[in-house]
């Protein structure tokens, strides 16, 4: 049995709340926000960092879940999918996913919706290639992704003033 | 299968004096970690096999792009997106914007180093080839010193490279001399995001009247590790462009690359593509004059 190390104390906010937690320092933000912190919205598909599915914010960036160890999200703002609504008001992003069918299965949707929202909190008119480029690291097998592109594109418009 | 958690430090100095310190004091013993995009596949994998790591992101000594008038100096934790979003680097650099849009997706390039792109020393990296086309230097550092090398030595084998235990990426430095005429990158791989290269070209020539009279070509994915085509390069300096010095220099890269097959693509295929990719690079630069 190899030689056994302990836990570390981290403290950091998610989706505005601050928390504590004990884990090992390699323990993936994954697995912290999914067991120990109960927000079960981000879902883990390959975790190796190739589909997107396990995206959250880190400070205001898209990062896969699965790659960030607890160690370095000391004093770190995490918000994940369970942080977009304003009480029961949806974020636009989810409501065109709901209203343009941009979700099947829905795995790949709470890391889908979460690029979505960083593309138009970096860039609120971006064109369609900015669009195409924002979401090329999240992976679905159900929509063909046609669906999530234009659930995206009537977010934008909705944001805009234009629908 | 998972990697048994419990076994991994992952500490945190305060400093990069201390990080250096640490380094020092237990050679081999500690590694550092950065945006983790890399190490994290392979513990989840379970093949992390190193044990004990330094965390050095955020480290403020390794962050940040600087210029002055001879070189553009990126600090070891420049992320692909701060490459992307420093103003001068598209007009400048091309090349290496082109590596880090390439590489991996949005989230891959907010956490992804150059440093760490580096030190990895995966045949396959993406900026390594944009890196040699500019003749970059790495500034390595210890609690001895720094010096800095010219990046074109410093990988020798598989995942070998001119990096003592105790020593640590700091900076990576581009001269800012020289870099205009034309410039070429091209990565083959499966889709534009998340994908693996089959093979990765960057050239960079300076062309007066069809004389090449400087030329730079650097590749990935066709040996065991990022390498200048410094043969093919000779074949080519003091010619002047057409078909017969193409020829030629394609005949050379075929013994100076040294391609393989993997689950990512086969010897044949990308000893034709890295040719294909050298004559388009070449065309490119018969066209622009």
């Amino acid at each position: 049995m190899p030689e056994a190390r302990g836990k570390i104390r981290v403290t950091c906010t998610v989706n505005g709340k601050a928390m504590k937690f004990s884990a090992f320092p390699m323990e993936r933000l994954l697995d912290v926000l999914r067991e120990q912190i109960g927000l079960t919205g981000t879902k883990e598909g390959c975790g190796e960092g190739e589909c997107g599915a396990c995206s959250v914010l880190l400070d205001s960036k898209l990062v896969n879940s699965c790659l960030v160890p607890a160690a370095q999200v000391e004093g770190a703002e995490i918000r994940t999918i369970e942080g977009l609504a304003t009480g029961e008001q949806l974020h636009a992003v989810q409501e065109c996913f709901i209203t343009h069918g941009g979700a099947q299965c829905g795995i790949c949707t709470p890391g889908m919706i979460l690029a979505a929202v960083n593309l138009l909190e970096r860039n609120p008119q971006p064109a369609e290639a900015d669009i195409r480029e924002a979401l090329a690291g999240n992976l679905c097998r159900c929509t063909g992704y046609t669906k999530i592109f234009e659930s995206v594109v009537r977010a934008c418009e909705a944001r805009s003033g234009k629908s | 299968m998972r990697s048994f958690l419990p076994a991994y430090a992952l500490e945190t100095p305060r400093d990069l004096a201390a990080t250096l310190d640490r380094l020092a004091g237990e050679p081999g013993e500690w590694q550092p970690f950065a945006g983790g995009t890399d190490l994290m596949v392979l513990l989840e994998a379970g093949k992390l096999t190193h044990r004990r790591f330094l965390n050095i992101w955020g480290l403020r000594e390794l962050l940040g792009i600087r210029e002055d008038s001879d070189f553009v100096t990126l600090g070891a934790l420049t992320t692909y997106t701060d490459i992307l979003r420093w103003p001068k680097m598209q007009h400048e650099f091309p090349l290496l914007c082109r590596a880090a849009r390439e590489t991996g997706g949005i989230a891959t390039q907010n956490r992804g180093t150059l440093g760490g792109n580096i030190a990895n020393a995966s045949p396959a990296a993406d900026s390594p080839p944009a890196l040699l086309a500019y003749d970059a230097e790495l500034e390595l550092v210890s609690a001895r010193g720094p010096r800095w090398v010219p990046y074109r030595n410093f990988h020798s084998g598989y995942k070998k490279m001119d990096l003592r235990p105790d020593e640590l990426i700091a900076r990576i430095r581009l001269p800012r001399r020289a870099q205009g005429g034309k410039q070429y990158y091209r990565k083959v791989g499966t889709r534009k995001a998340q994908a693996i290269s089959k093979v990765c070209f960057a050239g960079t020539a300076h062309i007066e009247h069809k004389r090449i009279v400087d030329i730079r070509i650097a590749l990935a994915s066709v040996a065991a590790f990022p390498f200048r085509a410094a043969k093919t390069e000779a074949v080519l300096r003091g010619c002047d462009l057409g078909e017969e010095s193409i020829h030629a220099a394609q005949q050379e890269l075929a013994r100076e690359i040294a391609p393989i097959d993997d689950m990512r693509s086969s010897a044949r295929y990308r000893l034709r593509i890295a040719q294909n990719l050298l004559e388009d690079f070449l065309t490119d630069c018969s066209a622009a004059h």
